[in-house]
């Protein structure tokens, strides 16, 4: 019998249908691998034994009914910890929020559930999303499992990490800036941002609320499918939520690209993109190319700006959100305070790490009496032009094939020092967030020493199909992975 | 535009939060930098572009005016730092 942690999630679960293995075999499978190789990538920061057994147990009795059965049924999941898990700690990676519990599921937990997934805990992140390494958890850095001395990305580092270490079966992610791509990329999986709108953010604990979604992160293209199924749609709680049928996303794994016209952006293509990288991305365009697609080049004139724009905004909404802590009503609360501003203040400045307090100060001076139109409202339009630059570009291509990071995963503390550097690594995923569209990266190959490498595919709002369709391609022309690391 | 001590005392008082002089320089330097950066943004001429309030063109999603179960008060409690019967307790304000 083949080692139940390797497998992919549609591979258990026709393993699962035909009642060749039981849920609560394969949950304990992955609570032994969290217990046996966590300890090295620290991934977790809660992991719910009891409960994802019990989960499990109900699993096992609609599998035996065969009643209420879906690809997720019994498969085991791990969460980001910025998506409120009713009576499970959601921290956020924050010591604000080191001990809350929210008294509700996220739309998107609701929807799992309703599947029958099974949760085996909670993933380690960048506090509040601020981060593109996971270095900026107050609680502990997450290693990526291809060398335990880099980073697996970030903000989404322990959803990355996981599935690659093969401590779950998949997990969700969240991305305002690129925090699902890059760390996909890292850690040599597929991860997906969905069209702004497609996936609640009911139960998401906001950071750029014009900018995040939450998404999926999975071992191939056609999990990330199943998750996508499960986690969007509609929901009245979000107002930002779109309405519309969700297509059964896996539908669009076909082979063949016969229509298909791939758009390569000349401004992505620049010095200070690593050569190795470059030649990864190129090799895929080429299989892409194999498989039928036309390649044209396109311009996205406005890439450079995009960078300012994004830490205008996404600071400037963050600022906003993250006023709600307050010590008051949940969260920490300093103590030996004078007076309610002192209280305000003591709690604040002891919680919140030194990332998430240098964005709220830019956040509140972009949006301050006199800085307003010079920042905020600038960086506002120059997001309408980015967004126009992708709408021009598709008017020539179904999809835009793109690197994800100028550089392979960094050593742990390499950039820690420098702000505005971190920042500058997250060029190629930003503009998406900024435009609201789709993409999703697909691994594409190694460094030599190692590394993963991924690419980016870009398209159109609501165009998730052409999305799949193109990265099931570039699966089947490079190969499934088989390799996996052993940390 | 170089950013001064006494602006950053100012935000940070804005933003509830407070810094010992050590933090300021940092936050100085760092938030120099950032905003160097950003002042990339002054080379567009944009002065005939619309500001994105939105990523995608939606109105507002509206629904009816009926009550709805929400969450019982225990629950809206349980996290509370401090609390007696069914309230919150905080310092006194006035």
């Amino acid at each position: 019998m083949q080692n139940l942690i390797d497998l992919s999630i549609h591979e258990l679960c026709g393993l699962l249908g035909k009642r060749e293995i039981s849920a609560v075999e394969v949950t304990r499978a992955y609570l032994d691998r969290i217990g046996e190789v966590d300890p090295k990538i620290r991934a977790y920061l809660t992991v719910t034994a009891d409960q994802a057994l019990m989960q499990a147990e109900e699993a096992d009795k609609r599998l035996k009914k065969a009643c209420d059965v879906t690809p997720l049924t019994g498969i085991p999941l791990g969460i980001k910890d910025v998506i409120c898990t009713k009576g499970v700690k959601t921290t956020c990676a924050s010591k604000i929020l080191e001990n809350f519990v929210p008294p509700y599921n996220a739309t998107v937990m609701e929807r799992l559930e309703a599947h029958g997934a099974v949760m085996l805990g909670k993933l380690n992140m960048d506090e509040f999303a601020m981060g593109s390494s996971t270095e900026n958890s107050a609680f502990h850095p997450t290693r990526n499992p291809w060398d335990l001395e880099r980073i697996p990305g970030g903000s989404s580092g322990g959803s990355a990490a996981s599935v690659a270490a093969r401590t779950c079966a998949g997990s969700l992610g969240s991305d305002t800036g690129g925090s699902i791509r890059q760390p996909a990329s890292h850690c040599g999986v597929v991860g997906m941002k969905p069209t702004y709108g497609m996936v609640s953010r009911f139960g998401l604990v906001a950071f750029a609320s014009s900018l995040d979604q939450i998404g999926p992160i999975s071992r191939d293209v056609t999990d990330c499918a199943l998750l996508l199924n499960a986690i969007s749609g509609h929901d009245t709680r979000d107002s930002t939520s779109v309405p519309g049928e969700v297509p059964d996303y896996t539908g669009f794994l076909m082979p063949g690209l016969k229509d298909y016209t791939l758009g390569i952006p000349r401004e992505y293509f620049i010095s200070g993109l690593d050569p190795e990288v470059e030649r990864a991305v190129r090799h895929a365009v080429s299989a892409l190319e194999s498989h039928g697609a036309r390649l044209v080049e396109v311009s996205l004139p406005h890439t450079e700006y995009a960078v300012a724009a994004y830490y205008i905004i996404a600071p400037a909404e963050a600022s906003s959100n993250l006023s709600r802590y307050d010590g008051v009503k949940y969260g920490f609360r300093a103590s030996g305070y004078k007076n309610l501003m002192d209280m305000y203040k003591k709690t604040r400045s002891q919680g919140f790490g030194p990332e998430v307090k240098r964005r709220i100060m830019i956040g509140t001076y972009s949006l301050s009496a006199g800085y307003y139109d010079a920042y905020y409202r600038k960086a506002s339009q120059i997001r309408t032009l980015i967004t126009q630059d992708f709408k021009k570009a598709f008017e020539q291509c179904d999809v835009i094939a793109a690197p994800v990071a100028p550089t392979p995963a960094f050593r742990l503390g390499e950039k820690a020092g420098d702000p505005l550097q971190m920042y500058l690594s997250d060029i190629f995923t930003i503009p998406v967030n900024l435009a609201g569209i789709p993409g999703i990266s697909v691994p594409c190959g190694l460094s030599s020493s190692g590394l993963p490498i991924g690419i980016q595919l870009i398209a159109e709002h609501f165009e998730e199909a052409k999305l799949l369709t193109a990265a099931y391609n570039l699966e089947l022309a490079l190969g499934r992975r088989e390799d996996w690391p052993i940390p | 535009m170089k950013i001064t001590v006494s602006q950053i005392e100012h935000m940070a008082h804005l933003a509830r939060l407070s810094f010992n002089p050590s933090e300021i320089e940092d936050f100085s330097k760092q938030l120099n930098d950032i905003l160097g950066y950003i002042g990339k943004l002054e080379e567009l001429d944009t002065s005939r572009v619309a500001p994105a309030t939105h990523a995608l063109e939606f109105t507002n999603a509206f629904r009816r005016d009926e009550v709805k179960p929400s969450l019982p008060v225990e629950k809206t409690l349980s996290n509370a730092p401090e609390r007696e019967r069914r309230g919150f307790v905080v310092p006194k304000i006035i």
